[in-house]
């Protein structure tokens, strides 16, 4: 069910501001890759169009080819809904719906897509919670609102919402910026876990958590402030830590950036 | 006051002083502004007396000058002069304060003490009739009736135009259209209720022909509370994290029920409130109600024909009879729809905080 991305000449756009340049990369399915890069180099904004949610924000707009599986995700008579079924995503911050139970956060997805029989709605959700690693926490008081779970937690409750819906693949854009380490172990672990279902495609300001989690790392530059960014490589996590090809990632690597 | 008082004033050196060795220092015990409050109180009736002053507020105005300077001489001496900047803001907040109180519980006092005279069961459940304006008696059923039912339907009709109003303006408004909407909304905001008044009499009254009724009156209403309406769901929707869009979103759910299933749920306290109060500013209002309702005697409790009565409009011309019995009458429906507003407002609250996201843990 996982699904392999093949983008090619994708550029990105904030109104008249061009936010990343022609961007042409592959993600393996069944694999994690890693965005890495400063900040503003348009990670997060090419993370974003994997999905159809660049277009969420005011004057967002893209040009170029997202193939998922052969199937352009920005060809004519492509529903954004549909993509965002097929393209889960988990975001920086935590984000439960906080009129909603636990149970309900999860169940969230299906619920308001009206795709599920009724019967199976608690499989689904047990489910899930069990592949975010959150069940044995939350399994007596799925009925409590899920903004009163901790920030890692919620963080996994994320996650499960995201699974919940059986997307092919799934986009995390930072999302251990704001756990402590303990979380984050809990939620890189799920990550190795969840690559064995789903294509994965993981932004993070964390080199270590790169080289720990992913199978194929991107670098992703700017040439100065309110430039584009750019994909300078993407090769095996491996080969960029310890042998890249381009100066400008060792640099930035090896901490000898700017 | 401890023994510290000999160190005094250690922070509130010249600059290029060495900082002061210790970070305690002389204040004013906790007792000292109530006391301030009560010694100046008295001065200032002790000054009116003897200087002969009629009027109560130049005692008043006197005894906040008194409590001002006081304090505010006081904490120089003993605790500094930034500590006596930080009272002499606190002093004028508290007279602010009071300020604005008085003439809202003097209101309310009077509102209560006159209108309680003749208001009881029977002054609530029996219209006037044809009991002569100098004569005691009658009520104010019609009225309630009235007002009831022209606030009912001027909400039924602003509620959701000014509902679906915001969602455009803050989920799909964008461009050219989304500002003129959100201008006119401001403008609206200010239009005087008796311009609201006017219009539907020009309209429905004068050139289609209509008689007046309750609902020519709820379409005025309904004209000054939309505005209003559209404003506070505006802030509330605002309000709703972006997060929670894009969570939705991200979830493959179509932008409708994004909004129907997760804004709205999360912003539903707000908007609530936000229409009562809206319902409890048109429920005072007069002008229209006089243009387009007329006002009557007797009970009519269909809106849709023929003049009615409404509070506002029973107290107006209750007071323009100017007999004894008519004033009392006049009090105690002023009590009433305070009460109506009243008992609204704490609905809104209870509603607020009974749909508040929960944090529960």
């Amino acid at each position: 069910m996982a699904k392999r991305i093949d983008v090619s000449g994708l550029t990105a756009y904030y109104g008249s501001h061009k936010a990343i340049d022609d961007i042409s990369m592959s993600v393996e399915p069944r694999s994690v890759t890693a965005f890495i890069g400063p900040s503003g180099c348009g990670k997060s904004t090419f993370l974003r169009t994997l999905n159809r949610m660049h277009e969420v924000t005011p004057g967002g707009r893209v040009e170029g080819k997202v193939l998922l599986d052969d199937e352009n995700l920005y060809g004519s008579g492509v529903d954004p809904v549909a993509v965002r079924r097929t393209v889960g995503m988990v975001f920086q911050r935590p984000n439960p719906f906080p009129t909603m139970s636990i149970f309900d956060n999860v169940a969230a997805g299906l619920r308001l897509n009206g795709t599920y029989k009724k019967s199976d709605l608690k499989d689904i959700v047990e489910k899930s919670l069990k592949g975010a690693n959150l069940w044995n926490e939350v399994k007596d008081r799925l009925g409590k609102p899920g903004s009163g779970l901790s920030g890692g937690q919620q963080q996994r409750l994320c996650i499960a919402r995201a699974i919940a819906v059986e997307p092919q693949v799934l986009l995390m854009d930072e999302p251990c910026s704001a756990l402590d380490p303990i979380s984050t172990l809990a939620v890189e672990d799920l990550i190795g876990e969840l690559k064995e279902r789903f294509t994965i495609v993981i932004v993070t300001h964390n080199m270590q958590q790169a080289a720990r989690v992913s199978d194929r790392t991107a670098f992703f530059n700017l040439a100065a402030v309110g430039q584009p960014g750019k994909l300078v490589e993407i090769d095996d996590t491996e080969r960029i830590f310890s042998n890249p090809s381009v100066q400008a990632t060792e640099d930035y690597i090896s901490g000898r950036f700017g | 006051m401890t023994d510290v008082m000999t160190d005094r004033r250690p922070l509130t050196g010249q600059p290029g002083d060495p900082l002061p060795v210790s970070l305690k220092q002389a204040r004013l015990p906790r007792w000292s502004p109530p006391v301030i409050a009560l010694v100046s109180a008295a001065a200032g009736c002790g000054i009116g007396l003897a200087a002969g002053l009629d009027s109560r507020i130049q005692w008043g105005l006197i005894a906040a000058l008194l409590f001002i300077v006081g304090t505010y001489a006081l904490a120089a001496a003993v605790e500094g002069r930034r500590q006596a900047k930080d009272r002499l803001a606190t002093s004028l907040v508290w007279i602010a304060f009071l300020l604005a109180v008085i003439p809202l519980a003097s209101l309310l006092w009077e509102t209560v003490a006159r209108g309680s005279k003749v208001l009881d069961g029977y002054f609530l459940s029996h219209s006037m009739g044809t009991l002569p304006d100098a004569m005691p008696g009658g009520g104010i059923y019609h009225a309630i009736i009235g007002t009831l039912e022209q606030v009912g339907l001027a909400t039924l009709i602003a509620a959701p135009l000014g509902l679906f109003t915001a969602i455009y303006l803050v989920e799909y408004g964008r461009g050219r259209l989304a500002k003129v909407v959100t201008f006119f909304v401001d403008v609206m905001t200010g239009i005087p209720s008796i311009v609201a008044g006017l219009f539907v009499l020009s309209v429905w009254i004068l050139i289609l022909g209509f008689g007046p009724s309750g609902f020519a009156g709820s379409m005025a209403l309904a004209i000054l509370m939309m505005p209003v309406v559209v404003r506070s769901t505006e802030e509330m929707l605002k309000l709703v994290p972006n997060e929670l869009r894009e969570a939705s979103l991200a979830l493959g759910v179509p932008k409708w029920r994004t909004i129907l299933k997760v804004v709205l749920p999360t912003s539903i306290g707000g908007i609530t409130t936000g229409v009562m109060l809206a319902i409890a500013r048109i429920a005072g209002e007069t002008a229209p109600v006089m243009l387009l309702v007329w006002g009557a005697k007797t009970i009519n409790s269909n809106p849709f024909e023929d003049a009615q009565q409404s509070l506002p409009l029973y107290v107006f011309q209750q007071w323009q009879q100017g007999s004894e019995a008519s004033y009392d009458r006049a009090w105690a429906a002023a009590l009433v729809l305070i009460a109506f507003v009243m008992v609204l407002n704490l609905v809104a609250r209870g509603i607020a905080r009974w749909k508040a996201p929960s944090t529960g843990r």
